[in-house]
Formats: structure tokens, C-alpha cells, sequence
């Protein structure tokens, strides 16, 4: 039962990275019917941009022209570099996707391809081979609740995870721009008929993807502090994998089927050899996605047209 | 005040519309009427920038060629709305939200209210549904907020495209009724029809589009007694 909590623990934390990867993919398939195969490397550069934010914001507290304490530095940093990532992704729709919004699918998505190698070897290139260590920026803290080893960290990236989706969610539901986005997702041909400027819905929806994937990789950096030009796209791929499972275009499906990702990965860690982790993991998804091939909260049939 | 001189859309190889020409006044309600395929919905679509005119095309509305303005723009700058051909409502969104989306470009909120109080007193039946996921109603409440929802996108102008569509006789006359209300608080209408009747007792002057060609066009008695007409459209 012990154990079992403890994995618990682990799958919520891993399940918030995919989570929110998984919300980027969801969003701009939604409303854009483009699957963003740049994603993951986007959530690379997130972590990227985090890093650099983290130390200089660090490198001036040691100048002593400001003292922040850790916790201070990391909420700025995820703030930041939210920012920041946000005018990535939305650079990249910009350059690489508007001009191929009525080309076929196929193009887009191969273009996303090509992006994603853009961006890896562009890092590749300009900071060297060397992997980076995110900088400790709180101290671990282990808490012992009955038997369960949780730390003060795995608690941070959880909260933060769903503190994210929750402010996601009231962006959605209550906000122009949140309704536009709805509403674009829902029959995108006549949304400038509304005096909605579609380009300003598609490089938001972009913006806001890349910002949580931004998140995402700052978090990943605190719990697993290596950074290489190249750790975006095994979890990118994955959290496709979750934004699949999840219902094409769904967010609830996204956050929803990242946790459950979570779940699945570390519970069959324990009961089979590690080596056989991912195969048995995505064995059950694909079980799951032939009796459930729109993914858990998918419409059957999408009446969205593209004219 | 909105003129449209030689009018030439193609698809890929198929032109659709020839060379059309025909313009409207301040206040006005003129129809454009013609069989499936003559071209209506995308003379509305050239209009409103859904579809790029070939070149050579002019339209022109208070001196400014629409041709150099973005499909958004022409809404919510230059009010010219439209009300799409099987009506497109966001069927996922409230029938408030429906409605608070067609005002998202506009920045004058207390208008903005007084608009959707009016769109309220003029289709009551979406005041009672106001909450209700737009999918939810009926064909002809869909048409309601349609039009509802053009109304406070854009004033000057509204482009309708078939809004007699899949409407019940007594519904249809509630719906011309509201469009007359609308014309009188100061929006031009230009409709498209092909129930020819009904369009042309509606507005004051017609065209008649066969083919991508306007081959007559007139005051709506002219051409409801014009023999033709009578024969092509009228039933005889
Ligand atoms: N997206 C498109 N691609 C290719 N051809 C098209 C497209 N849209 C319309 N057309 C063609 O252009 C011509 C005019 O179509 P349009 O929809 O404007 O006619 P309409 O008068 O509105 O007809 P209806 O009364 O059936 O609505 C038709 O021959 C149609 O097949
Ligand atoms: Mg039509």
C-alpha cells in the first residue's frame, strides 16, 4: 500500500510534464486542425530559455545588486520564461505554418518535422555539445506522510501543473479570447465573420501552448536538472501520444490523459523490468486507442469543416 | 454606397461568377435571385473577402477597395456583416456567448448592451434561450441568432445569404419582419434568395443572376411581372 502511494506520487509528477505538453498539441489541433510536431522542441527551448532566465536572475543576487530568495527566482523564471516561449511558439506559427494554412495537412506537418530538427541543431549549434545542469534553485525538502516519501519539490510541480490548467481553463471559459478560441475550434471558416482576425486567434493559441510547454520544461529542469538539445522529443512524443488518447482537440482529454500516461508508465515500471517500461506502457495505449480510436473524451464524428 | 463593378471569382479552373456588376444604396433592400449554382453565396462571399475576387474586380464601398482589406475587417471596421448560408452558429458556444463573440473587435460596451437588449426585443425566443448551447435550437432559432449575432458585428450593411432556408411559412414572415425592423433602424440589406418570391416582395430592387451573369435586373414589381422571371422562377 506504501508502495503504492509512492508511485502515486511519482505518476502525478510526471503526469503534470505530460499534461502540459500535451494541452500545447491539443489546443493548436483544435482550432487549427495542425498537429504541431515542433512541440517538443519547443518545450526544449522552454527549459532553454528557463535556464538562462534562472541564472542570470541568480548571477545578480550573487552581484548582490538584488537578494532573491530560490522559491522568488523559480516563480519569476517560470513567469519569464513563459513569456518568452510564448513569442517562440508563436514565431514559429508565424513563420512556419500561416504561410500553410490551406496547403494540405501533410505539408504542415512535415514542415513541423523540419522545425523541430531546426531548433535542436540551432541549439546544438549555438551552445555546444555540452549538456547543461538546471540550476537548484530550492533545496530538497523530504516529507515522510505514513510511510510515503514526498518531497517538497514533486509537490511544487504538481501544484504548479494544476494551478496552470485551472488558470487554462478560466482563460477558456470566461474570456473573449477564450470564446474565440471555442468557437474557432467549432467552425473555423466564418470566424472572421465575427470581426475575429483569425491570425490573432491561431498566434494566441500558439502562445499559449508554447508558454505551458515552457512551463513544463522548467519543471522538468527542477526535478531532472540535466538539459540536452535533444530531451524534448521523447517526452514530445509521448505527451502526443497523451493529447492522442486524450480526444483530438480536447483539453480536459489532454490533462486528463497526460496524468493517466503517467499512471500507466509508472505502474507497469512495477510490475515488469524497467527495459520493458515504455513497451507495455504503449502496448495498453494502442489497446486502449483500437476500441477508442477518437481517444477518451474525442467526438466520434467531427462535424468541423475547413472551407 | 456599396458598388461592385465586374465581378470575376474563380475556383481553380471554374469561374464562378462572370463579370457582375450592380451596386447599392443607403438604406436600401435589394435582393439578388437565382437558381443553385448561379453564383449568389459567392457574390456574398467576394463581398465579405471569404474568397479573393480575380483581378479586375472592383468593390467599392464608401470610396474604400474592399479587395485591400482583411475578411475581419470588413466587419468590424467597415460594419458590413453577414449572415452565412446555413447560418454557421457555434454550436459549442451559449447563446449569449454566440452573440458576445459577434461584438469581440468592438470597444463601445454600452452600445454593445444596447444592441443585444434590441436583437432580445426583436427575437424574444432567444432571450428565453439565452444560456442554452446554441446546438440546441431549433433551424429556426439558429437563423435567429444568425442574424442576431450579424446585427451587432457590423450596422451599415448586412449580407444575407438564404435566410428563408429550411424556415416554416408562419416563422419566415417572423423572420422578414425582423429584417424589415433591422433595415429600419438603418442597415442596407443586401439578400440572396432563391426563393425569388419571397425576396423580390421584400426588396426594392432586384438583380437576377443565371451563371455567374446578372441577365436582368429592376425595381421588384418590374420584375415580378416580368414574363421571364414569371416563368423562370415564379413557377409560371
Ligand atoms: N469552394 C468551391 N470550389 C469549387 N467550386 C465552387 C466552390 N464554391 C462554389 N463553387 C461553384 O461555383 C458556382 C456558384 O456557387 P454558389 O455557391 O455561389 O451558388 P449559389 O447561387 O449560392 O447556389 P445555391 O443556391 O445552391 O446556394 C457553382 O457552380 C459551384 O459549384
Ligand atoms: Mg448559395
Amino acid at each position: 500500500m506504501v508502495s503504492f502511494f509512492q508511485n502515486l506520487v511519482n505518476a502525478l509528477q510526471w503526469g503534470s510534464f505530460y499534461a502540459l505538453i500535451a494541452l500545447g498539441y491539443s489546443m493548436v489541433y483544435g482550432i487549427l486542425m495542425l498537429f504541431n510536431f515542433a512541440h517538443g522542441d519547443i518545450f526544449m527551448v522552454g527549459a532553454y530559455i528557463g535556464f538562462f532566465v534562472a541564472t542570470g536572475l541568480l548571477a545578480l543576487t550573487v552581484s548582490g545588486s538584488i537578494a532573491l530568495p530560490g522559491w522568488l527566482v523559480l516563480l519569476l523564471t517560470i513567469i519569464i520564461a513563459m513569456a518568452l516561449n510564448s513569442i517562440v511558439g508563436m514565431l514559429v506559427e508565424r513563420i512556419g505554418y500561416r504561410p500553410l494554412r490551406d496547403a494540405p495537412r501533410a505539408s504542415a506537418a512535415i514542415t513541423g518535422l523540419m522545425i523541430g530538427i531546426i531548433l535542436e541543431t540551432g541549439n546544438l549549434a549555438l551552445l555546444g555539445a555540452q549538456r547543461l545542469s538546471f540550476p537548484p534553485l530550492i533545496a530538497t525538502e523530504t516529507y515522510n506522510i505514513a510511510g510515503v516519501n514526498v518531497t517538497n519539490k514533486k509537490i511544487m510541480i504538481v501544484g504548479v501543473a494544476l494551478f496552470l490548467m485551472l488558470v487554462l481553463h478560466l482563460f477558456i471559459t470566461k474570456t473573449k479570447w477564450g470564446m474565440a478560441m471555442r468557437a474557432m475550434a467549432y467552425d473555423f471558416a466564418i470566424i472572421p465573420l465575427m470581426g475575429v482576425p483569425i491570425n490573432l486567434i491561431a498566434a494566441l493559441t500558439f502562445g499559449l501552448g508554447s508558454a505551458l510547454a515552457a512551463a513544463a520544461g522548467i519543471l522538468y529542469g527542477v526535478a531532472y536538472p540535466i538539459l540536452d538539445p535533444y530531451m524534448g522529443i521523447l517526452i514530445g512524443w509521448k505527451a502526443f501520444v497523451a493529447a492522442i488518447l486524450g480526444g483530438r482537440g480536447s483539453i480536459l482529454g489532454a490533462a486528463f490523459a497526460g496524468f493517466l500516461l503517467g499512471f500507466i508508465e509508472i505502474f507497469t515500471a512495477t510490475i515488469f523490468p524497467s527495459t520493458f517500461r515504455d513497451l507495455i506502457a504503449y502496448s495498453i495505449i494502442l489497446i486502449i486507442l483500437t476500441f477508442r480510436p477518437h481517444g477518451l473524451f474525442g467526438e466520434a464524428y467531427s462535424a468541423r469543416l475547413r472551407l | 454606397m456599396l458598388s461592385v463593378k465586374n465581378l470575376q471569382v474563380s475556383y481553380g479552373k471554374i469561374t464562378a461568377l462572370h463579370g457582375i456588376t450592380f451596386n447599392i444604396q443607403k438604406g436600401e433592400i435589394v435582393c439578388i435571385i437565382g437558381a443553385n449554382g448561379a453564383g449568389k453565396t459567392t457574390t456574398l462571399r467576394a463581398i465579405s473577402q471569404l474568397v479573393k475576387a480575380d483581378a479586375g474586380s472592383e468593390i467599392i464601398y464608401d470610396g474604400k477597395n474592399l479587395v485591400d482589406y482583411p475578411a475581419d475587417k470588413i466587419v468590424s471596421e467597415l460594419g458590413i456583416s453577414h449572415v452565412p448560408e446555413g447560418r454557421h452558429i457555434f454550436g459549442n458556444l451559449t447563446v449569449q456567448e454566440n452573440l458576445t463573440l459577434s461584438a469581440f473587435a468592438r470597444k463601445d460596451r454600452d452600445a454593445v448592451a444596447k444592441d443585444m437588449e434590441w436583437v432580445f426585443s426583436i427575437f424574444p425566443r432567444l432571450k428565453e434561450r439565452q444560456w442554452q448551447k446554441a446546438e440546441t435550437l431549433s433551424g429556426g432559432e439558429q437563423q435567429m441568432l444568425a442574424v442576431g449575432r450579424a446585427f451587432i458585428s457590423g450596422r451599415n450593411i448586412m449580407l444575407l445569404d438564404e435566410p428563408s432556408m429550411g424556415l416554416a411559412p408562419l416563422l419566415m414572415m417572423d423572420m422578414f419582419a425582423a429584417l424589415k425592423k433591422i433595415n429600419e433602424e438603418g442597415t442596407t440589406i443586401l439578400l440572396v434568395e432563391q426563393n425569388a418570391r419571397l425576396a423580390l416582395k421584400f426588396a426594392q430592387r432586384g438583380y437576377v443572376l443565371e451563371s455567374g451573369q446578372i441577365v436582368l435586373e429592376g425595381p421588384s414589381a418590374d420584375l415580378l411581372a416580368n414574363p421571364d422571371v414569371k416563368k423562370a422562377y415564379l413557377g409560371g
